[in-house]
């Protein structure tokens, strides 16, 4: 009743949506980094919005599976194969027992969703499976480790009947130039004009430093007079702009405030977008309405919710 | 009070441009209200020095009702006023030695204070929790005695030991778990501040009052402490 890691990759991590409601002890939501590809993993094996999967970040990844069960694979554009045959992403497949899961590294993208029918059963720290290293909570050991090889996820083997694939107008592509949309919220109208022109005017290239705390990008500097603030709540997506004038834009595992000025959140859609750029990917931004992207967020959680009112409530 | 939409399902309210011990009665007392009165649409809080950012389920809520909930919450509180507000008290043991007390000496040396002064006015003072963050259970404390001001290490610490006191600027605050740090370390307590076990996880709350009082090192070791 398990998935044997052989190969766990340089950062696989169990996740969920997230560990919700300690973020005035300083606990950071964490959860999956693409929540478009995590939520269409679990949709195509009818799991629960909140299963547990496996989020591989970059590859290579190999699992043995122990028991027959049904998996599922979104995201990243990489090469997969079970038992040494070729097999698509955004899919559901049947597994029997001894089969092999192989993922190399991505084409395009950089994260990928292992799902299995049911999710991954490993306790809950603090109403979460998900894993964050740095807050040393959550994962298989409940504190925050990266899975490694050797490694045991125990799920309840079910088998559906049948393959299933995410309709093609659902699967995003990758691409090198990505447009990101923004909220214009938090100080934005505290930036002078000059500095809203370069912000949406300029090209900004994603640098290699980027984690699950915060991707920081490289561009014409954003002006900000400004420089002592006290610190305040961090949103999901929020653009800080600190003394240098490079955006940092905040993702899943980030710290819970802080106390640089921000040009507005970066809209829940692009946010997936984003979680798949790789160093060297260029990013121009747009306004986004924030209402409509509110609409939007509300359908897709209506959508994948669904029936299964589970959650990170 | 200022209310601005953030992100899709978050707001964040200003209270105040001064950080100060009425600004965080007045954010613990609002905390207060929106925990009950929000009940299930809240999906998390954060609380600062001057602002609280709230979160909304946005399968429980739409962001306009939410914003309606919580105007509606912050005429109350103009009304109520902050009578009766219940404050948590806790007071906590520290081991002030030297071999814990990393910075002892750049303390002394840019106060022109002995290390003894400084102790006793960082016991004699009372904090309150005007922020917590940077780490689970880390707490913001302040503010701490003119006097013992003292800006950042201009290199921070790769290892700051669990359980280490430390002040910069005009606060003060306890590394609930080793990490990283810039602090000016001078002491270190015995107790553990941050419990997995049960739902609070963090010893503190925002708004809380904190005494720190001296203790030797027989008592720092009986109680658990490690040098």
């Amino acid at each position: 009743m398990a998935l044997d890691i052989i190969q766990a990759g340089p950062l696989s991590l169990l996740q969920d949506l997230g560990r919700y409601g300690y973020q005035d002890v300083g606990v950071t939501p964490g959860g999956a980094m693409d929540t478009h590809a995590f939520h269409w993993a679990n949709q195509l094996l009818n799991n629960p919005a909140n299963a547990a999967q496996i989020e591989i970040t970059m590859g290579p990844f190999k699992a043995c599976f122990k028991q027959s069960t049904s998996f599922s694979l979104c995201g990243a554009d990489v090469v997969v194969s079970l038992n040494g045959n070729t097999i698509t992403t955004w899919s559901s497949w049947q597994a029997k027992a001894g089969d092999i899961l192989e993922i190399g590294y991505p084409k395009q993208g950089l994260r990928s969703y292992l799902a299995v029918s049911g999710g991954f059963t490993s306790p809950k720290t603090f109403g979460s499976i998900s894993t964050v290293i740095r807050n040393k909570l959550g994962g298989l050991s409940k504190k925050g480790s990266k899975l490694a090889n050797g490694d045991i996820l125990p799920f309840i083997a079910q088998v559906q009947p049948h393959s299933r694939k995410v309709p093609q107008q659902f699967i995003p592509e990758y691409k090198d130039i990505i447009n990101i949309g923004v909220l214009t919220t938090y100080q934005f109208h505290q930036f002078s004009e000059e500095a809203k022109k370069t912000f949406f005017n300029e090209l900004y290239t994603v640098t290699p430093e980027i984690d699950r705390m915060g991707y920081r990008l490289k561009g014409k500097p954003i002006e900000f007079a400004e420089q002592s603030f006290v610190s305040e709540g961090i949103a999901l997506g929020a653009i800080q702009i600190p003394a240098n004038g490079q955006p940092i834009i905040l993702m899943r595992d980030r710290q819970t405030i802080g106390g640089y000025p921000k040009m507005g959140c970066v809209c829940n859609r692009d946010l997936n977008i984003l979680a798949q750029a790789t160093p060297g990917t260029q990013i121009r931004f747009f306004e986004q309405d924030l209402y409509e992207a509110e609409a939007e967020l509300h359908q897709e959680q209506h959508y994948f919710f669904k029936g299964n009112g589970d959650g990170n409530d | 009070m200022q209310v601005n939409l953030v992100n899709e399902n978050s707001v964040i309210i200003y209270f105040s441009d001064i950080v100060c011990a009425e600004t965080t009665d007045k954010i613990t007392h609002a905390c207060q209200l929106f925990r009950s009165e929000l009940s299930d649409t809240l999906s998390d809080i954060v609380p600062s020095y001057t602002s609280i950012l709230l979160s909304c389920n946005l399968r429980k809520t739409g962001l306009q009702n939410f914003v309606i909930n919580i105007r509606r919450i912050l005429n109350e509180l103009d009304n109520v006023g902050l009578t009766n507000l219940a404050r948590n008290k806790i007071v906590l043991p520290v081991y002030y030695g030297q071999e814990v007390a990393l910075d002892h000496r750049d303390v002394s040396l840019h106060t022109g204070l002995a290390f003894s002064e400084i102790v006793k006015l960082h016991t004699e003072e009372c904090y309150r929790v005007f922020a917590i963050g940077f780490t689970p259970g880390f707490a913001f404390l302040g503010n701490t005695p003119k006097e013992m001001t003292i800006p950042r290490k201009a290199s921070p610490r790769l290892n700051v030991p669990k359980g280490s006191v430390a002040i910069a600027d005009r606060q003060t605050a306890i590394y609930p778990s080793q990490s990283p740090g810039g602090w000016q370390v001078i002491g270190r307590t015995p107790v553990d501040l941050l419990d997995d076990s049960e739902e609070c996880l963090s010893k503190f709350a925002m708004g809380d009052e904190v005494h720190f009082e001296s203790i030797d090192k027989q008592t720092f070791l009986a109680m658990g402490g490690q040098l």
